[in-house]
């Protein structure tokens, strides 16, 4: 369990003149729900994004179970067993809800290409089979023949986890899973990440909703304006005063 | 040292109708966010109106002329056109000789009008779908606009000239110390570069000067803080189209005496002037103007004898393949800005 | 949802039957009848309807599934036909060895030009099509005449070398001695049908090429296809490496492209460089909006209906519409023939264009959209998808 899956190891970057990240080195446990927190532009954002290949950092790099993936290709990243569940959902609208999640189910059994022409869809009945668990066990099993795009932002979210967890990644990356969800909703989402503890081996969140990191994260690191200011469990983490600065200082101004 | 001159000047009215059409194009872009394939149409139909004004002059009718008599010794009749009858002969003479000229007091405001229309009966609809439909749809457009021309003019081109106070030619070669008749150019091409270069300037200066123009940039620049500044930035793009339009209407009519318009010279000028837009940058004014002298000067050193012999066919592929090596090498174009529609 | 293959096999089934009888639907009205003009079972007809049926399947693959539109695709077709021609040239009128040639050299073509216009989306993608079409074109008319011929076409001449023709062999396409251009005729009452084994032969491609289609378009690979159209920065976050996806699409559409060309110079062995004209890139755009992008039977059907009313609307003249309308008041039959006049003869392109505007405009799922709009009758649609009713471009 000690093993560290993901290293980000002194990653800088920067946007024109604005510091995003400065020199952040975080490692995550093989295994741990680890939850990156700060305030709002504390570059936790870009950090997933420079984690996915989205953005390339200005120095240092990004290092998953031994393999450096900064500077690879976002699909050869997912290929390596990281898969992003996005903030505004990113699922392909006019397929049905079925589709959406067989998608990366093939992408995950025949790899980056296959020119797979000769067979028919309906015969892949493992893969169907396991995008209708899939669907099932985020509560869309029944409109799985709707099209993605009449669903609700929150529903949405989930066909976009199902899409994320069908392929089984070995690191998975949430940002802000709950964000504009109403407490019923997120209550419901902390139970579906509860639930898929035992097959996700790794999760990253980020997350700005408390009552979210502390019922899911096992170690919570904090960002403030780019840089790493407190690391540690969540009870270590609530207990640091510079914490206490960074997040609520603005708030008792 | 005279042969490259000479090119360059060739390259320059060729380059003045790209220039002039990219232009329009790009404000269309630019402000509606719509590819307009018809665009081309517009600039065939503005040299259109220099048809019809010189067909209407030359409307005329029978009259004896007691001066003249035919094989059988009765006075012959001659046609004379109404408008040497109303005006006089030698001024309703001048007015025919000027037709071209003057058929741009006519294109301005039809094509004003025809602009309008267009934006907002057909246009107007297209703005929120994607570039692939607005392209279908102007491409339609631009169909049934050349036929309906064909169905009045016919297929054939028809002649148009000049004013003959212009024909001739201006000897550059004597006035840069060469000998005489090695730079020699039509008065006409020269005119057309002038005419050009006027219309941009005058685009420029109205984008550049006017309340009007500055809102228009804005708007180009940021759609959504215009509109919320409580400003209606679409009335005033509809105006542009108009504007658009009536640019290519008048490069169309000051190109008929360079080529005798015929119902297909839209989209011939069209495919080559979305080339020029996509060279100088996609939404760039100035890029658009660049590219279109750039690609005209280049398209003529092509077809120079001495680079045809060394690559064959040159001439035919040079304005594609220099696009195709910018899409690649420089997506948004020689003065795109970045990430204006960079994939 | 997703189609069963037994449904599948009835609508091939009905593909077949309705492609081999067209030669009897598309004659309907007796030989001396008034309405015989409408008849459309002419040879060369049917050959192009089932041609252009082939180049708009192809089209069809990939705008139709990914949304990319290319205009470029009279490139191909100019490949196909002048392959043919040259296989005819170089080794006899059999029409197989072109017609592989045909496909091969579309293909390599295909791969070249996708390879670098795909580096771009969007109208860049279309415009960058465009600009090799229209190079391909000037070029087959200026220096690469030695292998086109310029302006007069490529056609084969007595001197030409044609190895492996011998003293037996037909002088006119042909397939191991089948000629093309021969017909059975069947006169049965007033009415009369032509058997074209031309037809035939291209009727039994284009069958081919259309189960081909299908079995794309209901692949994990066409699936693939679909949800670039839909979402291609989220294919990349699922793993999917699209590039290779779209060029296949590319070539493979190509191809069909090329197939299509090199058919119709077996079916007339002559080969023009108008054929890679940018207005022939359009027409098959037109064909497939026309029908409904992204439907299996949608953009067959769209050739179809071009292809008829060219033929149909081309042929008449002021006469026949006085012919029309004689039965009207002279006042009222020579303003309808006014009003009417500039739509037919010369003037099918002004109709066509229309037509496409009213399409793009109000059904932007074309024909297809149409018939489902039109009621229940699609209800079991064998095309079990449901069709999107607009078009995206690949952004």
């Amino acid at each position: 369990m000690d093993n560290v899956v993901l290293h980000v190891a002194d990653v800088y970057k920067s946007f024109g003149g604005l510091k995003a990240l400065t020199d952040i080195d975080l490692q995550v446990m093989e295994g741990t729900t680890h939850a990156i927190i700060g305030p709002n532009g504390a570059g936790k954002s870009t950090l997933l994004n420079v984690c996915i290949g989205r953005i390339p950092p200005d120095s240092g790099a990004v290092v998953f179970d031994g393999t450096v993936i900064t500077g690879k290709l976002p699909h050869e990243i997912n290929q390596l067993g990281v898969v992003r569940v996005f903030q505004t959902p990113e699922i392909f609208p006019d397929l049905s809800l079925l589709q959406n999640v067989m998608v990366p189910a093939f992408a995950k059994r025949d790899g980056a290409f296959r020119l797979n022409a000769a067979k028919m869809v309906t015969g892949q009945t493992d893969i169907i089979e396991d995008a209708e668990r899939w669907l099932a066990d985020v509560g869309l099993v029944d409109q799985r023949h709707s099209h993605a795009g009449s669903l609700s932002r929150g529903d949405k979210r989930r066909l976009e986890l199902a899409m994320g967890l069908i392929q089984r990644p070995r690191l998975l990356l949430l940002d802000e899973p709950t964000a504009g969800m109403s407490r019923h909703d997120t209550n419901a989402t902390i139970d579906l990440l509860k639930k898929i503890k035992e097959r996700v081996m790794t999760k990253v969140i980020i997350e700005h909703d408390m009552h979210v990191v502390f019922s899911l994260a096992d170690r919570v690191t904090v960002l403030a304006q780019g840089q790493v200011i407190a690391d540690g469990t969540p009870d270590e983490v609530k207990g640091n005063p510079k914490v206490q600065e960074a997040y609520l200082g603005g708030a008792h101004v | 040292m005279d042969a490259i001159i000479l090119q360059i000047l060739n390259g320059l009215d060729k380059g003045s109708a790209y220039a002039l059409i990219a232009l329009g194009l790009t404000l269309i872009f630019g402000t509606l966010g719509v590819v307009n394939f018809a665009h081309g149409a517009l600039f065939m139909i503005g040299a259109f109106c220099a048809v019809t004004l010189q067909k209407l002059l030359g409307l005329s009718y029978l009259v004896e002329d007691p001066t003249q008599k035919d094989f059988l010794g009765n006075p012959l009749k001659v046609q004379v056109p109404y408008i040497e009858k109303w005006l006089g002969a030698d001024l309703g003479a001048a007015i025919i000789d000027w037709s071209v000229p003057l058929a741009i007091l006519l294109a301005i405001p039809v094509m004003l009008i025809f602009g309008f229309v267009m934006e907002r009966g057909l246009i107007k609809h297209f703005y929120k779908r994607s570039h692939a439909e607005q392209i279908l749809v102007t491409f339609g457009l631009a169909i049934v606009l050349q036929e309906i021309v064909r169905f009045f003019f016919g297929a054939n081109p028809i002649q148009t000239g000049a004013p003959s106070a212009l024909f001739g030619s201006f000897d550059f070669g004597v006035l840069a110390g060469y000998g005489p008749d090695l730079i020699i150019y039509p008065y006409w091409r020269l005119i057309y570069f002038l005419f050009a270069l006027l219309v941009i300037a005058g685009v420029f200066a109205f984008l550049q000067f006017t309340t009007f123009g500055l809102v228009v940039r804005a708007g180009m620049q940021d759609r959504q803080t215009v509109s919320l500044l409580g400003i209606n930035i679409d009335r005033r793009f509809t105006a542009m189209f108009g504007i658009a339009a009536a640019v290519a209407g008048v490069a169309g009519v000051m190109y008929t005496p360079i080529l005798a318009p015929n119902y297909h010279m839209g989209m011939d000028f069209l495919v080559l002037s979305f080339v020029v837009v996509v060279v100088g940058g996609m939404g760039s004014l100035g890029g658009a103007v660049l590219a279109g002298f750039l690609l005209g000067i280049l398209q003529s050193f092509a077809s120079m004898n001495e680079v045809k012999a060394v690559l064959p066919g040159i001439d035919q592929v040079i304005i594609y393949l220099v696009a195709i090596i910018i899409l690649l090498i420089r997506p948004r174009g020689l003065l795109g800005r970045k990430g204006v529609m960079e994939d | 949802m997703l189609g069963s293959s037994r449904q599948d096999h009835l609508f091939l089934l009905f593909v077949i039957v309705l492609t081999l009888a067209t030669p009897i639907l598309l004659q309907p009205f007796p030989e001396n009848s008034a309405m015989a003009q409408f008849n459309a079972g002419y040879p060369d007809l049917m050959q192009r309807f089932a041609i252009y049926g082939i180049f708009a399947m192809g089209f069809n693959i990939l705008f139709g599934l990914t949304g990319y539109l290319s205009f470029g695709h009279a490139a191909f077709l100019g490949v196909g036909s002048y392959s043919v021609v040259w296989m005819y040239k170089l080794l006899s009128f059999n029409v197989l060895p072109g017609l592989a040639l045909a496909v091969a050299a579309s293909a390599v073509f295909a791969l070249f030009i996708g390879y670098v216009s795909l580096r771009r989306s969007g109208i860049y993608f279309s415009i960058l099509t465009l600009a090799f079409a229209q190079m391909s074109y000037n070029l087959a008319y200026s220096v690469l005449t030695p292998l086109t011929n310029g302006e007069t076409g490529l056609q084969v001449y007595s001197n030409d070398p044609q190895y492996l023709l011998n003293p037996q062999s037909p002088t006119s396409p042909h397939i191991f001695g089948w000629a093309m251009n021969d017909s059975t005729k069947l006169t049965l009452g007033g009415w009369e049908f032509t058997f074209n084994n031309g037809y035939y032969f291209t009727a039994i491609i284009a069958i081919l090429a259309f189960y081909i289609s299908m079995r794309i378009f209901r692949s994990p690979f066409g699936l693939m296809l679909r949800a670039v159209k839909t979402n291609r920065r989220r294919l990349d976050y699922s793993g999917v490496n699209t590039k290779p996806y779209m060029l296949s699409a590319f070539v493979i559409s190509g191809m069909y492209a090329g197939l299509a060309g090199g058919l119709l110079a077996a079916m007339d062995p002559l080969a023009g460089a108008e054929r890679m004209q940018w207005t022939a890139s359009g027409e098959v755009v037109l064909m497939t909006i026309l029908g409904g992008a992204g439907t299996l039977m949608g953009p067959v059907l769209g050739a179809g209906l071009i292809k008829y009313l060219e033929n149909i609307f081309s042929k008449i003249n002021e006469g026949v519409l006085h012919q029309w309308f004689s039965w009207l008041p002279d006042w009222l039959s020579d303003s309808l023939i006014t009003v009417v006049k500039p739509f037919v003869g010369d003037g099918w392109h002004l109709t066509l264009g229309l037509m496409f505007v009213l399409v793009v405009v109000f059904l932007p799922g074309g024909m297809m959209e149409g018939a489902r709009r039109l009621g229940g009758m699609f209800r079991n649609k064998p095309d079990g998808k449901p069709v999107r009713s607009e078009l995206r471009p690949a952004e």
